[in-house]
């Protein structure tokens, strides 16, 4: 039993030892001892056995339920909490690992981590659940015919690969979040697992500042749901949202996370982004908002992750540190910017600071431009309300 | 142990803009790679141009016809491979990134057993 770890496999290797027996002592005769050679068989045949599960739990975790204990074979099963801890962190690792497409690395994250069923992870992404199943099916196929390890990365690796599966949390967190409060209890169970898997990160990653930047950034950012669409279900701006219905338990978790995440020099971009939220989180109203504190995070954020829809939002922030005017200056050099071409947050934010000074014609051309390139409901009627006010 | 495929893929027409000095250096990086990961190695060659390439094809009617040029006309070329023993996905990878591959990209795929 000690070998094998379990009675059938060990049951095997016993019958396996007297069929040997049998046909070798038919034709080499009985050994001295045959007790000895039948045990030192059995065993052998065992150790076999088990190697080759090893190898097959190795790269097929994910058919198998019960995982190898990391001492290695000979070591008596561990039900503690330690190893259940590292099998998630060997089991998100694997989910996200880079050979796998990001579709399925979410997939099998949903599935997989966060016990979802098929059809819950098919509804969530909006698509069926066959199609569902054969992208988890595909995926799983990868990993055992590519031989995707089941294990933690090593130090040099973990950076890299930590990333992937923040990334992967975050898409969960912002597919759950950017579904308004009325949509079916799947996507904000979406948002609220995303923060499960992320406080689970940060317990068994605790120095590692990307980690706690985005629990930091989930945790802020989630302070919010209860306020960000009115009860009309019409969009509220931060500007219009009830602070006092903030979770301030969940602001409070995140500011003291994001002075951890900051340490790192530089900052990562979850870090950066949750202090960003931090900083709106801590503004008693929108008025006593610290817009210099949040362009300057902004552009140090820009240098570490030089994306046009980050430089949208250094322009829109500058537009309410120094004025609407300034705000249109900051817009402008990104009006040419390909990968905004179809980016609706870029021709409402010009509207907005065309509205503020007044220019109204202006202000409402833009606002089509910016209804043209919307398809969330919620946000055109918005919009379409915005263009209302425009006309006298 | 598992066999991975290391297939190397490369723009011929970029890599000659390279001149004797890019040649050269990959030369360097094969002979470094050999050395480093020798043990594991099983076998590998270097292919000639893709302008060498012949295809022979099956048509709808079963017939076979003989053409000039590579089956995929894309702008990297297959231009050699390499057979590796690794433990797992993970180790290939780690050989895979140790082969010079400039203007181009690497291919990595399990040997498929058949018992």
């Amino acid at each position: 039993m000690r070998v094998t770890r379990d009675i059938d496999s060990a049951e095997e290797c016993a019958q396996d030892a007297f069929a040997v027996a049998l046909s070798r002592w038919s034709t080499e005769g009985v050994p001295d001892r045959p007790g000895a050679w039948l045990t030192t068989v059995a065993r052998r045949r065992a150790l076999d056995v088990v190697r080759r599960e090893a190898g097959l739990r190795r790269r097929l975790p994910l058919l198998v339920d019960a995982p190898l204990s990391a001492a290695g074979v000979e070591a008596p099963p561990e039900v503690d909490d330690d190893v259940i801890e590292d099998d998630r962190l060997r089991l998100i690792c694997t989910c996200c690992h880079p050979a796998l497409a990001p579709e399925a690395q979410v997939a099998l994250t949903l599935r997989l981590l966060c016990g979802l069923t098929t059809a819950e992870v098919a509804r969530a992404f909006l698509v069926s659940e066959s199609t569902m199943a054969a992208r988890i099916t595909r995926a799983k196929q990868k990993i055992a015919v590519a031989g995707i390890p089941y294990r933690v990365p090593t130090a040099g690796e973990l950076p890299e690969r930590v990333a992937a599966v923040l990334d992967v949390v975050h898409l969960l967190f912002t597919t759950g979040h950017t579904a308004p409060a009325g949509q079916s209890l799947s996507r904000r169970d979406l948002a609220e697992r995303a923060i499960d898997l992320a406080r689970m990160l940060h317990a068994l990653l605790p120095d590692n500042a990307d980690v706690a930047g985005l629990f930091a950034l989930l945790l802020l950012t989630d302070a919010r749901r209860e306020t960000r669409v009115g009860a009309d279900g019409r969009l509220l701006l931060l500007e219009e949202q009830d602070r006092h219905r903030w979770d301030r338990s969940s602001i409070d978790e995140g500011v003291a996370l994001v002075r951890v995440a900051l340490r790192r020099r530089p900052p990562g971009r979850y870090a950066l982004q949750a202090a960003i939220a931090a900083v709106h989180c801590e503004a008693p109203t929108w008025t006593d908002t610290d817009w210099r504190e949040i362009v300057a995070l902004y552009d140090i954020l820009v240098d570490v992750w030089p994306s046009p829809v980050v430089a949208l939002n250094r322009a829109v922030a500058i537009g309410m540190r120094d004025g609407p005017a300034a705000g249109l200056d900051a817009l402008r050099p990104l009006e040419a910017e390909p990968q905004l071409s179809s980016y609706a947050y870029l021709p409402a934010s010009r509207a907005d600071f065309l509205r503020r000074l007044g220019r109204l014609a202006e202000a409402s051309s833009a606002y089509e431009e910016a209804l043209a390139r919307t398809d969330n409901e919620v946000e055109r009627e918005f919009l379409r309300a915005r263009l209302r006010s425009l006309s006298p | 142990m598992p066999e991975y495929a290391v297939l190397i893929y490369g723009d011929e027409a970029a890599i000659a803009k390279g001149g004797d000095e890019l040649e050269s250096q990959i030369m360097k990086g094969h002979m470094a790679f050999a050395e480093s990961n020798g043990e594991k190695l099983r076998g590998g060659h270097a292919l000639q141009s893709v302008s060498t390439a012949t295809t022979v094809r099956s048509g709808a009617d079963g017939a076979l016809t003989v053409t000039d040029g590579p089956f995929a006309e894309t702008k990297e070329a297959l231009g050699g491979f390499y057979m590796v023993e690794a433990a797992d996905l993970d180790e290939a990878i780690a050989i895979a990134k140790q082969v010079p591959a400039p203007h181009g990209a690497i291919e990595v795929r399990p040997v498929r057993v058949f018992d």
